[in-house]
């Protein structure tokens, strides 16, 4: 994708606000023992608390019902707080209105409005403020060339395809010039040429206008690709955050390292510890633990082939390995192998 | 099968017969007929089948016509401006307020339930509640409020305009509930999101978005006033006249050309309206979908 080199972002954000006296933060946003509950009812949100230091992008991360799209739009102020407090820019903004808080979100559906051009889409808040409409068209524009958009500025959205409706409602969210941008799963309904061409784009773009994004996604690849911060929901609750390092060699217990994927999740003595896959091998490991089993099953990746085996217990584990080292010696589906790791490449769990 | 050898030509031609025949002897034949006795002389009772321009000639020289439709385009856009204020106001709070299904469903039955009776029922019964000594009068006159009853409540414009109203509020809350429960919620979200007041959500998302549900409300209600005469009869005492009132009367005085003549004119008010309104609104995507 061409980026325009004329174009300097930075000059559509605001200009860097004045330091804030007392009470300076690191963070764009903290949720402070934030929950959810519906009349009463079970929480989908328990009891949370996170802080995303300033323009980072952060993804919150986990399986569908974990509470993390009731967090963004909690977040957001499409939702309201059951208790705790919720922090932008050091400012409480728990009970504010959605356009009060210095968010702005991206929806799901794009949420783009059907009557408008994408030009006038863009342009919306500015219509609502009252901006002029040659100057509101000229600054949408600038926000619509930024997404490369503005060669289709006077299409209706209908005449759009999905990823032209996403760019177009990331212009209409961008020109609010928000603090914080959040995004409700908004790769989810692309196709995965588009949706890994999007991610480039996004990651992008949070980098050139040095705000934070926080992103929705049931995909632990998009998590890890684009995050600062990749925060793991399970449950309503926050399992892990951390850097997506961090999140991938160092899960904190069994439910991320399995969700985060390439992890076997193994009980040693008693205790549960995590081994990546690709320390893995379907050979004898000198000093190492060796198990017999049988290959059930394998899957060829390109740079990578992953092989199911199990054991006489019927315990499943996996291992990947370079295609180069796989076809030297390529194992066959019921063979019987030796599936090995190192202690060293073991990871404790909690409990 | 013998159909399966049938060239689709003729397969498509025969589907469209039933619908061709029912058009053409139920409504194309009947007004091909009333614009051909439109020309026609007329005695007592008969029809005197010889060319005469006069049922048109008279109709464009007569005062009566200006007047009849000065009063219908004038109760027109009274119950059109009332029954839009209520029925978007009635399919907003059902649409975007009531959050229960509960309550959705009362709200609903309660629309729907009066029309378990028959029309010209509900009609008759604002009669007894607004007469001189009807409900109202008395239920003022007991307050103190009134020494003496309140005559333009029955046989006035004013019954006749309430009546319309209590009678074709659905028939313009329907169309435009439908087209709002179509809007998807995370669109208001968006525009709540973009700084949008509940008034600027209204103005620059709900009104344009709900057009198309209008203009079929509007059709439902110009169609409705233009082609009655029994409710302006009936609620204003014999004491207005609308052209369908006017129409009314010479059929009843078997003077069917001139009667043929001014259903013509009506009719091609009627469809002009229609069809202008038809110009600016797309009403296919209301049905489609």
């Amino acid at each position: 994708m061409k980026i325009d080199t004329d174009f300097n972002a930075k000059n559509l954000m605001p200009e860097a606000e004045p330091p804030v006296e007392d009470g300076a933060t690191k963070y764009d946003v903290e949720l402070v023992a934030v929950s959810k509950s519906y009349d009463g009812g079970a929480k989908a949100v328990d009891t949370i608390s996170l802080r995303i230091p300033k323009a980072s992008y952060c993804c919150l991360l986990g399986p569908s019902g974990c509470g993390k799209t009731t967090t963004l739009r909690m977040l957001a102020g499409h939702e309201s707080v059951t208790d705790g407090d919720v922090l932008i820019h050091n400012r409480n903004v728990t009970d504010g209105a959605p356009s009060a808080r210095g968010t702005s979100m991206m929806f799901q559906s794009y949420a783009l409005f059907p009557h408008l051009s994408a030009l006038d889409n863009a342009a919306f808040s500015l219509k609502i403020k009252g901006v002029k409409k040659a100057e509101r068209h000229a600054k949408a524009m600038e926000f619509l060339k930024l997404v490369q958009m503005d060669h289709l500025a006077h299409r209706m959205p209908a005449q759009l395809s999905g990823g032209q409706q996403q760019r177009v409602a990331l212009a209409r969210s961008l020109i609010t010039r928000p603090k914080v941008l959040l995004l409700d799963e908004p790769l989810s309904a692309l196709d995965p040429f588009l949706r890994v061409l999007m991610r480039t784009e996004l990651k992008r773009i949070q980098t050139e206008l040095g705000i934070t994004f926080v992103h929705v996604t049931h995909s632990q690849e998009e998590a890890l690709a684009l995050s600062d911060l990749v925060v793991v929901m399970s449950d309503g609750q926050i399992m892990q955050a951390g850097s997506a390092r961090d999140v991938f060699e160092k899960p904190s217990n069994a439910f991320v390292a399995k969700f985060i994927g390439g992890h076997n999740v193994i009980d040693v003595e008693g205790r549960k510890v995590s081994v990546r896959a690709d320390k893995c091998r379907i050979v004898q490991s000198v000093g190492g633990t060796n198990i017999p089993a049988e290959v059930t099953n394998i899957e060829y990746q390109g740079p990578m082939v992953r092989i199911l085996v199990k054991d006489s217990d019927g315990k499943e584990y996996h291992a990947q390995i370079s295609d180069s080292r796989f076809f030297a010696d390529p194992p066959v589906i019921g063979e019987k192998v030796t599936f090995s790791w190192m202690p060293e490449d073991e990871w404790r769990l909690a409990a | 099968m013998s159909s399966m050898t049938m060239s689709p030509r003729i397969a498509s031609w025969l589907q469209a017969t039933p619908f061709t025949l029912i058009m053409t002897c139920l409504v194309m034949v009947p007004l091909a007929i009333i614009l051909a006795v439109s020309f026609m002389d007329y005695g007592f009772a008969e029809i005197i089948p010889e060319f005469y321009l006069g049922n048109w000639t008279d109709l464009f020289r007569s005062s009566l016509t200006v007047d009849t439709y000065a009063t219908v385009f004038r109760q027109l856009a009274m119950v059109w401006s009332i029954t839009l204020v209520l029925g978007f106001t009635i399919s907003y709070y059902l649409v975007f307020h009531v959050r229960s299904n509960m309550w959705r469903a009362i709200f609903l039955a309660a629309c729907a339930i009066p029309f378990w009776t028959s029309g010209p029922i509900r009609m008759i019964s604002w009669v007894p509640l607004l007469g001189r000594e009807g409900l109202v009068n008395q239920a003022l006159f007991g307050m103190g409020l009134i020494d003496q009853p309140i005559s333009w409540l029955l046989y006035s414009e004013f019954s006749v305009i309430l009546v319309y109203v209590n009678m074709l509020t659905m028939a313009m809350a329907g169309p435009i509930a439908n087209s709002m429960a179509k809007i998807s919620p995370s669109i208001i979200q968006a525009a709540r999101d973009q700084g949008a007041s509940e008034w600027q959500v209204i103005q620059e998302v709900i009104i344009p978005l709900i057009k198309p549900g209008i203009v079929v409300g509007t059709i439902f209600i110009i169609t409705a006033v233009m082609g009655d005469g029994f409710l302006v009869r009936a609620m204003s005492g014999n004491q207005m006249n609308t052209p369908a009132v006017a129409i009314m009367n010479e059929i009843n005085a078997f003077q069917f050309p001139p009667a043929a003549a001014k259903s013509v004119v009506l009719l091609v008010i009627v469809l002009g309206m229609v069809g202008l309104l038809l110009r600016f609104v797309d009403i296919r995507k209301e049905l489609a979908r």
